[in-house]
Formats: structure tokens, C-alpha cells, sequence
């Protein structure tokens, strides 16, 4: 029963507060002999795996390090291109690590950006009247919870599908905005969140719901 | 407890079906930009979740919910997508919208040698047996206009 992460999103669809509370390193480590069975290529300045699957490497599945050596984004931490290397056939036998990628800063941005407008359109699909955007996403693996706030701002919180309270949890997340970002005299409204105290008390805040979810379960 | 529209998509996007029961307030957008706009968000929502997912997913996205409505989506391996929005009431329709497909596309479109796929179904027989099935589904309620 797991809070994944935390985003936070201002009126204008910018990012301004992202945490992630548990991130789950799904790695598998490898032994791979030439000839490679797995096809890789590159996507987005990494190298991912587009056909082929094995032992939990699975499509999608970023290449992270060679022989233990992490890997500097499409070439060896030597500077050789990833994909030439794997054709040379006396560089094999290799110990090549795949895994989800994590995500960059960047891509955080442009995910709640995304968000931000896919909440506005199923809003304005909606079959009936005066519907919120969407609230609550579901998938098989977890969920994404979003209040917004009168004033634009949105908290998004992407957790275990069986995670229960969130809504509670959202308004407190509120609670926790209002009093350590917006009552600090050095926070500008719709700038990213530096506040030290935001930080410690949203973290709190998490492990008391990740706890109370537990009891709930089990009880 | 009612369901609104159902809408099924083929995986190059064009609308295949849509049908309403029950739906409230239009979009105010033509019905051709409705359906595009529909694809267009399901196939970001698609990628959103694909990258933004902590853990390896299988069925991937499955619904979503707003204060007033329920989208559920169930996407077939050969591409064919069908969405149906209902009411908050509704936790799970993917089975409904398998039984859709298995029960009611594969047999009366797919099965049908007049019926070019990919283009809008027109078959009559598969959209009355989709009426009723619609309307006989428990938690289906003609709501009074």
C-alpha cells in the first residue's frame, strides 16, 4: 500500500513541486552472449529495447549499464555508440543491466503539463453537466488522484491502486500548501515550492496515510 | 445508475460507432471533432500512463472518473477501441465491453461478409442487438428527459 509520488501543478499547467515518495527499481541483470536476441534502439537519447523479451526485461525496458559500468546516455561510459558495441562480437560475453527508466525533470514537466490539459478535455467531454476534469485515473498498476483547488492549482498523487483516503490526504497536502508555501513571505505564488518545512510536512503527512492504509487492509 | 454514450474507435482512429442513451450536454464541437478530440485525449491518457507508471502495466489504462461521469475503456488486440461513459455508479464495465466485442462486434461485424472493416458499422442487426443489450444491462436506467 504505497504513495508512488506527489506532483503539483499551478494554474498555468507549469510544474512547481514534484516528490517521489517510492520508486520501484525493477532491474534485471543479464548475461548476453553473441549473437544479441534482443533488438534494441534508440528512443529519446537512451537506448530501449524494442523487440525481445527475457527473463524481466520487457519491451520498453532501458539499457542502464554495461559490465557494471553505467551507461551515459546512447554511448558507453568510454564514449562508444551502445548499438556498435553490441555488434562487435568480441566484446561479448557482456553483463548488460535493463530497467524502466527513470524519469528526467524534464519529462516530469512535460508529464504534468499533459496531465494538466487531459483534465480540462474530459471536462469539457463530459455527457453531463458541470463536470469536474478528471479526478480519479485508474490502471492495473496504480492510480492518480487530482484535486484541484479553487484557485487553479492542482495536487496529484499517484499511488496503489488499493491506497484508500486519499481524498483526505489530497486536502491535507492542501492544508500543508497553504500553511508552508503560501503563508512563507519568500514564496512567490506559482513558482516552484522551495520551502524546507513544505518538504518535512508533506513527508510526514505520507507516511501517516501509507501507515493508515496498511491498518485498513489488514484489519 | 445509467450509461451515457459508447463510442468505438478503430486503431487508426477513425469512429467506427457512437451511440447515446442518456447524455445531457453536448460537447459543443461538431460530432466529427468530438470523435477525433476523444481519440486524441485516449491516445495521450495511453502515453501519459505508459511513461508515467512506476511498474511494468499490462492492461494498462482502464477508466477514468470526474465528479459526474465514468469513461471506461477496454482496447481489443487488434487496435479497436471502445469507450463507454456512465455514471459515477459504475465501478467496473470491462467486462461489459468485452462481452461487446466477443459477443456483438466479432459476430455481427467481423463474422458479417458485407461489412468492410473499417469503415462505420452499419450494420442494423448489431446495432439493435447492441440497443438491447445496453438496455438490459443491470445497472442501465432510463433516466425521465
Amino acid at each position: 500500500m504505497v504513495i508512488f509520488s506527489v506532483y503539483v501543478v499551478n494554474k498555468a499547467g507549469g510544474l512547481i513541486y514534484q516528490y517521489d515518495n517510492y520508486v520501484p527499481r525493477a532491474e534485471a541483470e543479464k548475461t548476453f552472449s553473441y549473437p544479441f536476441d534482443l533488438v534494441l534502439k534508440h528512443h529519446d537519447e537512451k537506448v530501449v529495447v524494442s523487440f525481445g523479451q527475457r527473463d524481466g526485461i520487457r519491451v520498453g525496458h532501458a539499457l542502464l549499464s554495461i559490465n557494471g559500468v553505467d551507461v551515459i546516455g546512447k554511448n558507453t561510459a568510454e564514449g562508444k555508440d551502445i548499438l556498435e558495441y553490441l555488434k562487435d562480437p568480441a566484446n561479448f560475453p557482456v553483463s548488460i543491466r535493463f530497467g524502466r527508466a527513470r524519469l528526467s525533470s524534464n519529462e516530469k514537466l512535460m508529464l504534468a503539463s499533459m496531465f494538466h490539459s487531459l483534465f480540462a478535455i474530459g471536462s469539457q467531454l463530459s455527457p453531463e453537466v458541470g463536470s469536474s476534469g478528471i479526478e480519479m485515473l485508474e490502471t492495473d498498476m496504480f492510480k492518480i488522484h487530482c484535486f484541484q483547488t479553487l484557485t487553479g492549482i492542482k495536487f496529484i498523487l499517484l499511488a496503489d491502486p488499493r491506497q484508500s483516503g486519499v481524498d483526505v490526504l489530497l486536502r491535507k497536502i492542501y492544508e500543508i500548501y497553504s500553511d508552508f508555501a503560501l503563508k512563507n513571505p519568500f514564496y512567490s505564488l506559482e513558482m516552484p515550492i522551495r520551502c524546507e518545512l513544505f518538504d518535512q510536512n508533506l513527508k510526514s503527512a505520507l507516511e501517516i496515510a501509507e501507515k493508515a492504509g496498511n491498518f485498513g487492509a489488514g484489519s | 445508475m445509467t450509461v451515457h454514450n459508447l463510442y468505438i474507435f478503430d486503431r487508426n482512429g477513425s469512429c467506427l460507432y457512437y451511440n447515446e442513451w442518456n447524455r445531457k450536454k453536448q460537447a459543443g464541437i461538431s460530432k466529427d471533432e468530438e470523435f477525433k478530440l476523444m481519440y486524441g485525449m485516449l491516445f495521450s491518457i495511453r502515453s501519459f500512463v505508459s511513461k508515467i507508471s512506476p511498474l511494468d502495466m499490462k492492461d494498462g489504462f482502464l477508466s477514468f472518473q470526474t465528479s459526474k461521469y465514468r469513461l471506461h475503456y477496454y482496447e481489443t488486440p487488434s487496435g479497436l477501441r471502445f469507450v463507454m461513459n456512465t455514471d459515477l455508479s459504475v465501478t467496473n464495465a470491462r467486462e461489459t465491453l468485452q462481452h461487446i466485442y466477443s459477443n456483438l462486434y466479432v459476430e455481427y461485424i467481423v463474422k458479417n461478409p458485407v461489412c468492410v472493416l473499417g469503415q462505420t458499422l452499419d450494420s442494423e442487426l448489431f446495432s439493435n442487438r447492441l440497443d438491447a443489450f445496453i438496455r438490459a444491462l443491470p445497472y442501465y436506467s432510463p433516466r425521465a428527459a
